[in-house]
């Protein structure tokens, strides 16, 4: 017996947490001295009010799907891949790579030699983790953190000294040449006859990133593979009795993860920036981690999740930029949702739990 | 107060204690549907019923556990709330837990203290504690060496820590939970010796089991529980386990297995000095040796814990061991790769395995993903690089059906399911798959009795199609009604072979117990 109908754990709780946050976000916006139904009615139309709001909104929901997944495909065999962050950064090596030193005839080819560059780099960064975890038990949440600023410090080195172009102050790889650059989807919308901002940076990858989330559906839910990662998540001693290695599924499924994260690499760097530069993660590997919680690990829920998160992003820094309201409270906001859908998500569940149960006992 | 001052209740009939009305749901499941009983002091008391029959639920209840949502409780013709456990100890419950609670590198006498500690000094309450415990041990004989840490102790003894735990606090009731599910049969007549001293000396005691045999043998007066419900309270002198049976079921059951004699083939499965170390380097399997013929069913007794999960797990692909086994005349892989349950099975050896919930079954997979769990691999049900979910589907149902699994829905997660029909589902993937050689572990464990008919009918009808049948189980009973031939393991190894028909249970427990009379 379910403790409560599958809609109110997939719609209801998610959307009670996110009302819980917007409340305390709203105490806290009052608490400066400002507005809080203005500053929703900023985000609203900063973030989806014109195609130049969701041009951005959509292009960071497209870095929050890839990172989501990730996050996703690995918790799937109860593996808490936390190094999205440091696994994306080597995907933007991968990118940087794929198309600065290889001359591309057309954007099609460079996207699909970068998708697979940049998802060896994230996956390979995930495998020294997932090796420690599966051989020695080293465990997974804290060496793909560490990963992290390993990443960070690698990226660091390849920019100052191998990269950055000689004479340049900035370190950051050489611009991207044209033939690698991504169509945007101002580019792809306007021969359709619809205007789509031009300066907004979403682009082609949002498709990838929702073919990618076809794929992971399949293999989760259609494939042996996914079967036995499934298996393996839910109990490793059953797994053993039925002929399944956890070594083999624990690495199996990290590098997935490590290669979807990577995979967002051609989003931010080879379709926004076209050169890659310090930081260009800007975090996204760490809200995948509350998008794949909020979206229940489900590619479907992952898509609605990082679309939540990029309007958040984007609607942050539109009132950063109109309002009083510092951009370090935009970040209180942010956490504030992550608190209250990720960590807390027990706090609603169970009285909710309860209140079904008593309807439940009601209608007997 | 100590525990002679209570003898001293005056003689009026007024039961030690008395449910009233009890009643307790949990959501849509009424565990306890107004339950009345009546208790008389210096009983033994027993209730019987299957699992899930609610007998626990009654007694955390009556523990403190759960509060009722009706009913009344009396101690002693006293009405008595009881919110907590502390106010059973209080009202001189006692309750010996089926899985004890003791603190494994604690000496019996600070297990016996922990709880009840006087102050915020130990040696005052320790040394209290070391008086009573010599009082005790000579008024009930109940010996146990007060000094000793409580993991050296046999289980036998642990047991009694944990009734020597209830007597340090007063209590006059003892209730005891499936008590001699661990035991072998010499650790439980000893411990029905200690119940039958406990109620001489005026103790009232409820004994809740499954077992038919040992209500017969010890309790005066028995409950039993259907589904929720007593169904009926009987002087045990004036009942027979059949009829008991017939009440806990709600049908008539069969006790005892039909089976023809077995027609034994050729050997198929030959184990030679088969050798286990487990990670912490102890010797879990001593050098064991055994074959087994189509057509037969080898039982292996013994008291869990003695190697026969390490057995079935190197057996069954996945645990690694050294020695010779070889299947048909092909030796199997004992390490490496080639040791895995999937290739054991595609070679023709399926398991039910002992712990239906930790491994035969994924808990959150519906019975249909279950039904196809360690043969996922299988080509019918595989569409080009993806699963061919449709067809898993369908041959699920079609098993379901078969094995009488309820409800015969598989689009329900494994965890929706009875232990008996979960037990069912396990049983019809391993069977129905066809293996030469089936092992089994505890093949009814948490099973309700009904379903227990079933699943040896299935065992018995396979023996019958010529394959070969290794039963691993702690239930002699079973053993019994269903081995050709038994074999017994004790401390990693096999202690003795004997046939059914020229050995008994006191002999087995012997050999359980590690001593061999004949060898002597």
């Amino acid at each position: 017996m379910e403790k409560m109908p599958r809609w109110a754990d997939v719609v209801l709780i998610p959307l009670i947490s996110l009302l819980l946050a917007a409340f305390i976000s709203a105490l806290v916006i009052i608490a400066i001295g400002e507005d809080p139904i203005a500053a929703v009615k900023l985000m609203i139309n900063g973030a989806l009010g014109s195609t130049y709001g969701w041009g951005y909104t959509l292009y960071y929901a497209t870095n929050f799907i890839f990172t989501g997944l990730a996050v996703a495909v690995a918790f799937h065999a109860r593996m808490f891949n936390i190094g999205g962050e440091g696994q994306a950064m080597l995907g933007g090596l991968g990118v940087a790579i794929a198309c600065l030193y290889i001359p591309w005839p057309h954007w099609t080819v460079a996207l699909l030699a970068a998708i697979v560059m940049s998802g060896l780099l994230g996956a390979a960064w995930a495998a020294i983790p997932a090796y420690l975890q599966a051989k020695r038990g080293s465990h997974i949440v804290i060496t793909t953190i560490m990963f992290n600023f390993i990443a960070a410090g690698l990226l660091n080195y390849v920019l100052v000294n191998v990269m950055r172009p000689a004479g340049s102050m900035d370190p950051a790889s050489a611009k991207f040449p044209e033939p690698t650059h991504l169509p945007t989807l101002h580019d792809m919308l306007t021969p359709l006859g619809i205007s789509f901002s031009k300066a907004a940076p979403a682009n082609v990858s949002l498709f990838v990133a929702l073919i990618a989330c076809v794929l992971v559906w399949l293999l989760i839910w259609r494939m042996k593979l996914g079967y036995e990662i499934r298996a393996q998540g839910h109990s490793e001693s059953a797994a053993k009795y039925a002929g399944i290695n956890p070594t083999r599924i624990i690495i199996i499924s990290m590098l997935i993860s490590g290669g979807l994260a990577g995979a967002m690499a051609i989003n931010n760097v080879m379709g926004e920036a076209e050169r890659l530069v310090m930081n260009a993660t800007e975090g996204a590997g760490f809200i995948g981690i509350a998008v794949a919680l909020m979206g229940r690990n489900h590619p479907f829920g992952v898509v609605l999740a990082a679309v939540l998160f990029g309007f958040l992003y984007q609607g942050g820094a539109e009132l950063a930029l109109w309002t009083d309201i510092p951009r370090e409270l935009i970040v209180v906001i942010q956490a504030l949702v992550i608190l209250f859908t990720g960590a807390l998500d027990n706090m609603v569940r169970m009285p909710l739990e309860r209140i079904f149960l008593a309807l439940r006992k009601e209608r007997n | 107060m100590n525990a002679t001052a209570n003898k001293e209740r005056p003689e009026t009939a007024a039961p030690a204690i008395e449910l009233r009305g009890i009643s307790k749901a949990f959501g849509p499941v009424q565990a306890n549907k107004d339950i009345s009983i009546r208790v008389m002091p210096g009983t033994i008391h027993g209730i019987i019923g299957e699992n899930g029959a609610g007998k626990s639920t009654l007694m955390s209840i009556l523990y403190g556990f759960y509060k009722a949502d009706a009913g009344e409780i009396f101690i002693n013709g006293n009405k008595t709330e009881i919110p907590d456990s502390q106010a059973a100890i209080a009202s001189g419950i006692g309750m010996v837990f089926q899985h004890f609670k003791l603190v494994p590198n604690f000496t019996v006498l600070e297990n016996v203290v922990l709880g009840a500690e006087d102050g915020a000094m130990l040696r005052p309450t320790l040394a209290k504690a070391r008086a009573s415990l010599t009082e005790i041990a000579r008024e009930y004989e109940l010996h146990v060496d007060p000094d000793a840490i409580v993991e050296e102790l046999s289980v036998g003894h642990q047991q009694r820590v944990e009734i020597l735990k209830a007597l340090y606090r007063q209590a006059d009731i003892l209730i005891l939970d499936e008590p001699t599910g661990v035991l072998t049969p010499a650790e439980a007549d000893q411990l029905f010796r200690i119940l039958a001293r406990l109620k001489e000396e005026g103790k009232t005691i409820i004994l809740i089991t499954h077992k038919l045999r040992e209500i017969m043998e010890i309790t005066d007066t028995v409950s039993v529980m259907r589904r929720g419900e007593m169904t009926a309270t009987v002087k045990t002198s004036e009942t027979s386990p059949e009829q008991l049976a017939e009440l806990m079921v709600g049908r008539k059951v069969l006790l005892r297995v039909d089976k023809e004699a077995a027609n034994p083939g050729e050997t198929i499965l030959v184990v030679k000095n088969l050798r286990q170390f487990d990670d912490q380097g102890v010797e879990r399997l001593k050098g064991i040796s055994l074959n087994l013929k189509a057509g037969e069913i080898l039982g292996i007794a013994g008291v869990a814990g003695n190697g026969q999960s390490e057995l079935l797990e190197v057996l069954g692909g996945y645990a690694n061991a050294t020695g010779e086994v070889t299947l048909k005349g092909n030796a199997l892989p004992l390490s490496g790769s080639g040791a895995n349950g999937r290739i054991r099975r595609e070679s023709g050896i399926g398991h039910v395995p002992e712990d239906r919930q930790q491994e035969g079954l994924i808990m959150d997979f519906k019975a249909w993903e279950n039904m196809a769990f360690g043969y996922h691999h299988a080509p019918e049900y595989q569409n080009g690089m993806l699963m061919d979910n449709a067809a898993i589907q369908k041959e699920a149902l079609a098993k379901m059906e078969r094995f009488d699994v309820r409800p015969p829905n598989p689009a329900l997660n494994a965890k929706n399911f009875s232990g008996g029909n979960q037990q069912k589902i396990v049983v019809a993937r391993e069977i129905e798959n066809n293996p030469d050689v089936l092992l089994i572990g505890q093949p009814t464990r948490g099973v309700d009795i009904g379903a227990i008919e079933f699943i040896h009918q299935q065992i018995i009808q396979l023996r019958d199609e010529g394959k070969a049948i290794l039963l691993v189980s702690v239930e002699l009973d079973e053993i019994f009604s269903l081995s050709d031939r038994i074999a017994v393991m004790f401390d990693g190894q096999i202690m003795g072979e004997r046939m059914p028909n020229e050995t008994d249970e006191k002999e087995l427990g012997l050999l359980m117990a590690g001593i061999n009379e004949k060898a002597a």
